[in-house]
């Protein structure tokens, strides 16, 4: 368990860290916390011939809130928003989902910009990046470009990015104080990958029905979705336990979870339902 | 190819040169023969080789050690004295936190860094912060008593002390 050999670069600025990925020809890595790509290297699932390591780009540690959202720069660490109290208003279903994210060690070292990249299906912030319609900038030498969530993740460890670019930032759109949210996880121990996770959020209109819901869930799939169906359901509609049972139903229906070591597809599809439950109760209260 | 690595460890300057893939667990084990850091899983899941780096405790397994470059790295051995026992070293044996010592050096590591910060915390966040350190004999219940009865000692103004 000794990763391959590799030549290793920790720039100073951006400016620096993209001329290197690009000078390599796809086979270079960028190393953000280090939390996932590490054991990858350990495994030798990943063999790149350079890393460019990006802890050293201060500019890439803000946490900006205003008109347009919430910004979190790709070099956030998880304890870094944990410890952000202006999000707890301003981003309330980010912090509930971060709040599930890996360990006490690993929060310490990992990154927004490092799990989106990496893209786990069952990896809480690419849940909240799909539901919330995020936007995620990348930057290479050919210039910068602004990449919708929903076409970011292709697949488990694949994303749309090309191996010369980086991500810069995630931008959440603004949050309005009045939303009802809800987030719910299943994993057996607390930190430990969901087997199950749903996030979800609806506007009310001044009839009390709900508007505008936007349903997400996690580790269910090759990637994190939405569930238009469980959203068409919510739309137009008071969410009372008729509507919420209606829409466990149509969440468990709508997933295609894999059996893996950890639990059957059936066990799953019920979850993905649960949680969806769980996360609706929890927004109506 | 080695790379220059200049660090801190247990207060003392250390300069080396280290191959680029080399985690700072071996880095301290294999070439610091700091051997108190354990290597479990070395993929980030056991927690054994939790070190401070900086003041926060991260896994040295998941760190290159050309990652630690100007770091303040404090270690077990760091977090220990020859004559006698912290009052968190204290507290393990006191409240049988400890079987086979082989996770215990990432179970104190990480229990000093979370005490340090958070010296009032209730149970439930020991046992959180705990969930990243897997236990293979002990059972980890006594291990949180011991965690919670060290509070104290971190509550004084100056520190744990030793």
């Amino acid at each position: 368990m000794k990763s391959p050999a590799f030549d290793y670069a920790c720039p100073t600025t951006l400016v620096e860290a993209v001329s290197l990925l690009a000078s390599c020809k796809g086979e270079a890595r960028a190393l953000a916390g280090g939390q996932s790509l590490v054991p990858m290297l350990a495994f030798r699932i990943a063999a790149p011939t350079l890393l460019v390591d990006l802890n050293k780009l201060i500019e890439l540690r803000y946490i900006k809130i205003d008109n347009d959202g919430v910004r979190l720069g790709a070099m956030v660490r998880w304890r870094q928003i944990e410890n952000d109290v202006r999000l707890v208003r301003t981003h309330p279903l980010l912090v509930a989902a971060v709040k599930h994210v890996a360990h006490y060690q690993i929060r310490n070292r990992g990154t927004v910009g490092g799990s989106l990249a990496h893209a786990d299906p069952a990896a809480e912030l690419s849940g909240i990046a799909v539901t919330c319609e995020a936007e995620i900038t990348a930057i290479s030498a050919a210039g910068q470009r602004v990449i919708r969530a929903t076409d970011f993740f292709l697949g488990p460890l694949t994303t749309a990015l090309t191996p010369e670019e980086i991500i810069v930032e995630l931008r959440l759109p603004p949050w309005p104080t009045q939303r009802r949210w809800g987030f719910e996880e299943f994993a057996r121990r607390r930190g430990d990958f969901a087997m199950a996770a749903a996030a979800l959020y609806y506007d009310t209109r001044p009839d009390g029905k709900a508007s505008n819901a936007h349903v997400g869930v996690m580790g269910v799939g090759d990637r994190p979705q939405r569930l238009a169906e469980v959203e068409a359901i919510l739309n137009g509609s008071v969410i009372e336990p008729e509507t919420i049972a209606a829409a466990e139903r149509a969440a468990a229906a709508a997933v295609n979870p894999s059996e893996d070591i950890h639990a059957s597809a059936a066990y799953r599809r019920a979850l993905a339902g649960t949680m969806v439950e769980r996360a609706l109760k929890r927004a109506a209260a | 190819m080695s790379v220059p690595l200049h660090f801190e460890v247990n207060g003392k300057p250390v300069a080396i040169e280290v191959e680029p893939r080399l985690t700072l667990a071996d880095c301290l084990r294999h070439r610091l023969r700091l051997t108190g850091t354990h290597v479990g899983c070395e993929h980030g899941v056991c927690g054994a080789c939790t070190v401070l780096v900086d003041g926060d405790a991260v896994r040295a397994c998941l760190m290159l050690a050309v990652q630690a470059e100007g770091a303040k790295v404090v270690t077990i051995e760091g977090l220990s004295h020859d004559a006698h026992l912290t009052p968190l070293q204290a507290s393990f044996r006191k409240h049988h936190a400890l079987q086979c010592g082989f996770c215990t050096p990432g179970m104190i590591t990480t229990a000093h860094a979370l005490l340090s910060e958070e010296p009032h915390c209730d149970a439930a966040r020991v046992r959180e912060v705990l969930s990243g350190n897997l236990c293979r004999c002990t059972g980890y219940v006594s291990i949180v008593e011991a965690v919670l009865a060290a509070r104290v000692a971190y509550q004084k103004k100056d520190g744990p002390g030793a």
